[in-house]
């Protein structure tokens, strides 16, 4: 019932909005212009930067060379992405469910919490350049400890954001329903998870930067395929231009995952922000 | 309809430089039907009395007994308002209000029902489906109440129900308040600090002292039902407030 009265009152909005197209745009306009135009700035004076100076591709390839590359190697592109994107799914994946997990288990037992914290930290300062070819020499060069390196640099935060987000349930809500005889499970289920959800999602955005770098990371180190091995030979054979197409394509990627999660939290966290 | 008895309840608090006293040897009854009000000033520990009378709280000393059973430290027998209305933000009215029997594990979709055709009484026709976030101070604290009406307890434990409402708000719920309880034959026991409140609504007045809480004053209320807000400039309405003002000014 309330999706439905919010998909009509988000309807009404954007019938609102086609009233008055100019000013919609207007606005728009407004806020996408500056940094449209000094990101657009900026390029064309690095264009000519590299021209004057005669620059060469290896060392700072000039736009222009950039795009071309990127068209050049879009066939072979496609499929580094989607190994990437393979292994950030299936890591991201085990770090959600071994996050979700650890930080029960944390809320469960004071002791626990008191066992698990140290190391969860401690796993957090071991360099990962260091552990990710200990993990390839371990695992071999399948997809395992591609998606144990993700995992690794990603369940931090969720558990952290899931513990604090737990706890950060109302006093006189949890009063309530332990008035109303309710058992733990029952308070979790109704009362606690829903208000952990902001700052679950707090977690999860801050992991899911992380999570392709990561992937991006352990292939580099050792993989037959993925947007490292790309970055990796591209560098054996100094193309430059080619490791620019990697890194655009790479953080392109982590926003198109960011910006999914924050719809998907607008979506589960639909009583929080604007009340129309 | 039922009859609650706070028998000689205490409860202190260890603490490092000794132990804390919120309640002294406290005893009080609510009659089947009955309005009964505790009023005291601040760290009088009403809060305390009504957490062991809810059962989440335990006594240091005494009982709690419904009906002559005693129920002391046991959840669930008593319908209970907190302080603030304490609506799941995520829950629509509706489903605020029918928690009590989502958490007992009853018939849900009977009590929408009748939810929604008590909606109507509560002020909130229209608002079943709407969030608590888009709900006026005074209509939270109405879904609040009708939670906990829904709650289907025989007796209602009220914590200072109107004590974060705007006084124009506050004198309207009362009133609404009054015309209500006279329907639902509840036994009803309210915590306050505002004496016209206590006298306005109550069959039976208990001032308790500030701590450690103590009966201070037993007062039966000899007003006429039904009352409207026009009592509070009778000449017995001030007589009971000058009491009930006297006996709170000395404990202080």
């Amino acid at each position: 019932m309330i999706r439905k009265e919010r998909l009509i009152r988000q309807y009404a909005v954007w019938h609102d909005a086609s009233a008055t197209w100019g000013g919609t745009l207007l606005r728009l306009a407004r806020i996408v212009a500056p940094p449209l135009l000094l990101v657009a700035g900026l390029v064309l004076g690095w264009e000519l930067l590299v021209g004057w100076l005669a620059i060469p591709g290896w060392l700072l390839p000039a736009p222009s060379r950039i795009v071309a590359a990127f068209v050049d190697s879009l066939p072979v592109l496609t499929g580094h992405v989607a190994a990437t994107l393979r292994v950030t799914a299936i890591g991201f994946g085990l770090a959600l469910v071994a996050g979700f997990g650890l930080a029960f288990l944390i809320d469960i037992s004071p002791l626990l919490r008191r066992a698990l914290y140290p190391l969860l930290v401690a796993s957090q300062t071991v360099p990962i350049v260091a552990v990710a070819p200990l993990l390839v020499v371990g695992f071999g060069f399948g997809m395992l400890p591609k998606v144990l390196v993700v995992a690794l640099v990603t369940f931090f935060p969720i558990v952290v954001n899931t513990v604090d987000g737990l706890q950060s349930a109302d006093r006189d809500m949890t009063q309530l329903l332990r008035a109303m005889n309710a058992g733990y499970g029952q308070i979790l289920r109704l009362l606690r998870i829903p208000a952990a959800l902001p700052m679950i999602f707090t977690g999860v955005k801050i992991a899911i930067t992380y999570s392709i770098i990561g992937a991006v990371l352990a292939e580099w180190i050792g993989a037959s395929s993925g947007l490292g091995v790309y970055i990796a030979r591209s560098l054996r054979a100094f193309r430059t231009d080619q490791v620019f197409v990697a890194a655009f394509v790479t953080s392109l990627l982590t926003i198109m995952l960011f910006a999914s999660t924050s719809v998907l939290e607008r979506w589960l966290v639909y009583w929080k922000g604007n009340h129309s | 309809m039922s009859v609650i008895e706070v028998d000689a309840v205490s409860k202190s608090y260890p603490t490092p430089d000794g132990a804390l006293d919120a309640l002294e040897q406290v005893s009080l009854i609510a009659r089947s039907g009955e309005f009964v009000s505790v009023i005291g000033p601040s760290g009088c520990g009403k809060s305390t009395l009504f957490n062991i009378i809810a059962g989440l709280e335990e006594p240091s000393a005494g009982c709690v007994r419904i009906d002559d059973v005693e129920v002391t430290d046991r959840r669930g027998r008593v319908a209970y308002m907190p302080q603030r209305d304490a609506l799941l933000p995520w829950r629509n009215v509706l489903d605020n209000a029918v928690l009590a029997t989502v958490v007992q594990r009853g018939d849900v979709r009977a009590a929408r029902r009748e939810a929604e055709a008590l909606l109507g009484d509560f002020g909130l026709e229209g608002f079943g489906e709407a969030l608590p976030a888009t709900l006026s101070g005074g209509m939270r604290q109405r879904v609040a109440l009708l939670r906990t009406v829904l709650w289907r307890r025989p007796i209602m434990l009220l914590d200072e129900p109107f004590g974060a409402l705007d006084a124009l708000t506050r004198a309207q719920l009362q009133q609404w308040l009054l015309g209500l309880w006279s329907r639902l034959d509840h036994t009803i026991l309210m915590v306050t600090h505002d004496v016209d409140e206590a006298l306005l609504l109550s069959d039976r007045v208990y001032v308790l002292t500030p701590r450690p809480g103590r009966v201070a004053l037993e007062l039966a209320l000899d007003l006429p039902r039904p009352r409207t807000y026009n009592i509070i400039a009778s000449a017995a309405f001030l007589r009971y407030k000058t009491h009930l003002l006297r006996a709170l000014g000395q404990i202080m």
